[in-house]
């Protein structure tokens, strides 16, 4: 059978590079947007990915289930978005610089700890296979996927209806629209905030556990390239929408396999600039859906990134 | 008879009569009670990374065996004016005489800005094309002819391949890796001259997503035998086997990592060398200022063949490495043309693994799918 | 813990005015910070307790190494230029109440625009030739981050998300150029620029190991504080940082300020970057990409956007991480130690700003009323 697909091979490389890359994107994103929803911001999801995905690789290691590990990467992330939580909770005290600290002391914590965890090799989280009925191995192995990307859709879709239908989803949008307003309906905005965000570093920890058990599937201290930064991002392109996330994640990841998908196709001159077509592409369409006149819409009225 | 000791023109004489010991067993033993020693081994990146970094430190663990000898050692440390900084730190607080500071990038202008302050300090560094013209007395440059090492993963790779397609994932277009790439498909071309190798750069020395990325695009685009040059192939290697295709080592062992679909791996062999160049130290000797070795002199060895080698792959294998090792072998010779069409080499040319211009090269050649810019 | 006051129990012991009324609402800004920054040692402290090594060690390390020498001054020196060009990146924007966490993009940038320009130029006598270096790389930083700014202003693109977007841009971009359209035939293993020419090189300032990068960021640094402080466009800035729609409610140009203030501070990190050029690496190559850019975010929130204390502050952290390598060396920590000490000492020092204010003991008005 013939294999070469021509330039059809490119399409395919993207969708499964979407499918592979996106994944973390997503689990960050969502954590975001819950932690954003309610009036916060947290820089730091990029430490909190990093440190996921050391120590999700590293009990996955220890006890040999990569479901541990993902549970660990979880309650990881919970600790330090609490953290974070109750540190902002505290009058005149920045979210975005407390972000930005979290950020360098979850990447600090994640690397001090995992140096003895760089050559062991954990065991790799299960994935289903979607293409059983193409006989084309590119397919095939496109539709490999991974059951926290169909756990990360899952999620998506509950958080939408989570926010619309839901009394606790109510609670999460008024607290971040207007804290006088949550006051004055006896709410405690400090204390939903700091729920939210430990449970978006919750998200965010798994999204690192995605990193080093799945794909690229092994822990180091090049494992994230940023995904957690642009994963925040992703949240204002996404106008705070948990099913826009999952598409911004997907463009994000599609994107990111444009550079050696062209390669092999046999374009390879100004492979960097490939390589920058996800962050031009997000630049662009930011710059295409923002407005200097109207407040972004979406936007939490609390956020202070927004103000 | 390892290279440190001897001036070149001794080891070119030498080598061919005491092929195939390994520079350890064949240094002189001297006794160690000469005045103690400080080395201090800096890497760009952690030093257990399965690969650039974990070669030179398993050269350090080594010398750190030896008796007499201090090793220092630092990871993680940026070619700028930090590593300008961490080898003054090494010689100023732990009175360090013997530096390796270990990454490319180190040498220029790092190594070259430090070493004429620290007329007494010895400054060796891997792969820098040292001149004594240009260049400070107390800078030494060593390096592996490691291309040869892909020509033989290339060899391996040839007869696993049922595509006819191998694969290389690839840091930059730079001369070390282009030599390596187009050894690796010369190596394969000896099995079936058909066989072309797709190359794809990832643009950075270590980033593992896209290195993982790079491997996906070279399966699907049907390369079964792929291999490497980045600092730390841990990623390539377990994608490519996830992928079901044959995997071909680079810098050092990858084969706990899937050993059904591991065929052999060119490594560097630093514990010999850097045991040698540090006792020539302490014997108060010189090392020489340009040294290279290959597999002859024991800079660089191949992995164990892996289960997956059939015994023709095996045959030639053993039959191509004799060869080398017997010296003056050419895995670039002509007719030979880049995959531009231009002419590398006419009928009867050859460069040989110790020609120097090999070190400058800048062409991919016929039959690599590919581009050096 | 909200409404307690940490210290000053009301004793009534000075009066509220006089000397110790100035001194004590003098001190509140130094005192604060230095106590945090105490405090992140101590939580620090613990952490190094917990695992068995021990703080007195660590810091008399990170005092020889960093500040114990003449050596170590050099090195923390000479790592401190390039932070105090990307900390001010970040606070000049701060001033309008931006959030600019792409430096690193003006940094590469004004590397890799002084390194091509440097080969054209290099028939120009060095004194005409450097400024022109200098200049380069600062328009080429100002142009990115300006545009950064003007996106803010005229297409509401949140500038925090948009500048690091593009740095991550700038730097592909860089790589692009210099293994490219700029790239020097002759620069083998390590892709870079052709190399300046000896006189185009910026020398060491006279009796040191320290680049003059560290002169001229030090004197940025005051001429930011002149311009935040004592010029009416410093004074506009903080009124529309405070309040946008009052500033334009009372005339002011707040485009232009928004523009104005983030091209000033990417003209800086431009800078930053030719001076690794011109005074580290001779070339401009990949290694311009370093994180400088990141660390400088780090700085300026620590120094609260004030550009006199990015001086300090850049040289505390520039000494940590001058120390880093005797750290790895004499105790066997890893190299991410560093990283965990700036982690903790920033949180400490942020979480003090809740302090301001709320201390009885810098506030004369409020002493004696128990």
């Amino acid at each position: 059978m013939d294999t070469d697909l021509g330039l059809w091979a490119i399409p395919i490389a993207i969708i499964g590079g979407a499918i592979r890359v996106s994944t973390p994107f997503l689990f960050v994103s969502l954590g975001e947007v819950l932690t954003e929803r309610s009036g916060r911001i947290n820089l730091g999801l990029e430490g909190t990915l990093v440190f996921g995905a050391m120590s999700g690789y590293a009990v996955a290691y220890l006890t040999g289930s990569p479901w541990a590990g993902v549970l660990a990467a979880a309650l990881a992330g919970s600790v330090l978005g609490l953290v974070h939580g109750l540190i902002c909770s505290l009058p005149r005290v920045n979210d975005i610089a407390i972000g930005i600290a979290m950020m360098l002391l979850g990447m600090g914590l994640a690397f001090f700890f995992g140096k003895p965890y760089i050559q062991p090799v954990a065991p790799d989280l299960p994935s289903i296979n979607f293409g059983w009925w193409s006989d084309l191995p590119q397919v095939q192995a496109a539709l490999r996927v991974n059951v926290l990307f169909l756990i990360g859709i899952a999620a998506a879709i509950f958080m939408w209806w989570m926010f619309r239908a839901t009394r606790i989803g109510l609670l999460i949008r008024v607290v971040g629209d207007s804290t006088d307003a949550a006051r004055a309906m006896g709410l405690r905005p400090a204390l939903i905030r700091t729920l939210a965000t430990a449970a978006g570093g919750a998200f965010a920890g798994i999204g690192g556990a995605y990193l080093s058990l799945f794909y690229p599937g092994s822990w180091n201290e090049g494992i994230s390239s940023g995904q957690g930064l642009m994963a925040v991002a992703l949240v204002i392109f996404a106008r705070w929408n948990p099913i826009a996330c999952f598409w911004a994640a997907l463009l994000f990841g599609g994107a990111g396999a444009l550079g050696p998908a062209l390669q092999s196709a046999g374009f390879s001159e100004g492979y960097y600039l490939f390589y920058a077509a996800p962050y031009v592409l997000t630049l662009g369409v930011l710059i295409a859906t923002s407005s200097p006149t109207r407040a972004m819409h979406g936007a939490p009225g609390e956020l202070s990134i927004t103000k | 008879m390892s290279s440190p000791l001897f001036s070149r023109r001794v080891l070119l004489k030498a080598g061919a009569a005491l092929a195939g010991t390994s520079a350890l067993s064949a240094m002189p033993q001297i006794a160690s009670a000469s005045s103690p020693l400080t080395v201090g081994f800096i890497y760009v990146g952690p030093k257990d990374d399965f690969g650039y970094n974990q070669a030179h430190a398993e050269g350090a663990a080594a010398v750190k065996a030896l008796e007499g000898v201090t090793v220092v050692e630092e990871e993680n440390v940026a070619e700028t004016v930090d590593v300008q900084k961490s080898m003054e730190s090494m010689i100023n607080f732990d009175g360090a005489s013997l530096l390796f500071p270990t990454s490319f990038g180190y040498f220029d202008p790092h190594i070259l800005e430090v070493a004429p302050k620290y007329a007494d300090v010895r400054f060796q560094h891997a792969a820098g094309l040292w001149s004594a013209d240009k260049h400070p007395m107390n800078v030494g440059s060593y390096f592996g002819y490691i291309g040869m090492g892909q020509y033989l993963n290339g060899i391996t790779a040839g007869h696993a391949s049922k595509t006819k397609k191998i694969g290389f994932v690839a840091a930059k277009p730079i001369p070390q890796v282009l030599l390596n790439i187009n050894s690796f498909l010369l190596g394969a071309r000896q099995v079936d001259p058909e066989i072309t190798c797709q190359v794809i750069f990832t643009g950075e020395w270590s980033l593992a997503v896209k290195e993982a990325e790079a491997t996906n695009a070279l399966a699907d685009a049907g390369c079964d035998v792929i291999t490497c040059h980045v600092d730390g192939p841990k990623v390539v290697m377990e994608t490519a086997a996830g992928r079901d295709c044959f995997i071909c080592g680079y810098h050092a062992n990858q084969s706990p990592l899937a050993p059904e679909k591991y065929l052999t791996g060119a490594e560097w062999n630093w514990a010999g060398v850097y045991t040698g160049m540090v006792e020539t130290v302490m014997a108060g000797g010189t090392i020489d200022n340009f040294v290279r070795g290959g597999l002859a002199d024991g800079f660089i060895k191949m992995s164990p063949l892996g289960p997956a080698v059939s015994d023709a792959a095996r045959n030639q294998f053993e039959a191509t490495k004799a060869e080398i090792i017997k010296g003056g072998f050419a895995a670039i010779k002509g007719p030979l043309n880049d995959n531009t069409g231009s002419v590398i080499a006419a009928a009867g040319e050859a460069f040989v693994e110790t020609d120097i211009k090999l070190e400058s090269m800048d062409y991919l050649v016929e039959g690599v799918i590919g581009s050096t810019s | 813990m909200a409404d307690q006051p940490l210290t000053g129990g009301g004793t009534g012991v000075f009066a509220a005015d006089g000397w110790q009324a100035a001194l004590a609402r003098r001190s509140e800004a130094v005192l604060i910070p230095l106590g945090a920054l105490l405090a992140g040692f101590l939580v620090f402290s613990l952490f190094l307790l917990i695992l068995g090594k021990s703080p007195a060690e660590f810091f008399a390390l990170v005092y020889k190494a960093g500040f114990g020498t003449w050596f170590s001054w050099q090195n923390t020196l000479s790592r401190t230029a390039p932070l105090l060009f990307a900390a001010l990146c970040v606070a000049l924007p701060a001033r309008l109440g931006l959030v600019v966490i792409g430096g690193e993009g003006a940094i590469v940038l004004g590397g890799v625009m002084a390194g091509g320009l440097a080969g054209a130029i290099t028939g120009l006598p060095g004194p005409l030739a450097i400024p022109l270096l200098a200049l380069t790389g600062g328009l080429a930083g100002a142009a990115w981050i300006g545009a950064v700014g003007a996106l803010r202003h005229y297409r509401g693109v949140n500038e925090t998300i948009a500048s690091l977007l593009m740095a991550y841009i700038a730097i592909a971009l860089m790589n692009h150029l210099v293994e490219g359209p700029l790239r020097d035939p002759a620069s083998l293993n390590k892709p870079s620029t052709a190399p300046l020419a000896d006189h185009l090189r910026i020398g060491d300032m006279p009796g040191m190991d320290v680049h003059w990068g560290l002169a001229v960021g030090i004197v940025c640094c005051l001429l930011s504080w002149v311009l935040i402080e004592r010029t009416t466009w410093g004074f506009a800035a903080r009124v529309a940082g405070g309040n946008v729609r009052a500033a334009q409610v009372q005339g002011l140009p707040v485009g232009r300020l928004i523009v104005g203030f983030t091209a000033l501070g990417g003209a800086f990190a431009g800078l930053a970057g030719a001076f690794e050029v011109a005074a580290v690496h001779g070339s401009a190559n990949g290694s311009l990409a370093t994180g400088y850019g990141y660390t400088g975010i780090l700085i300026a929130f620590l120094a609260r956007h004030n550009p006199l204390a990015l001086i300090p502050v850049a040289i505390l952290l520039a000494g940590f991480e001058a120390s880093s390598g005797l750290v790895q060396r004499r105790m066997g920590l890893p190299d991410a130690t560093t990283l965990v000490l700036q982690g903790f000492v920033f949180i400490a020092i942020l979480l003090s700003d809740t302090l301001y204010g709320r201390l009885r003991i810098f506030a004369p008005e409020r002493w004696g009323r128990g």
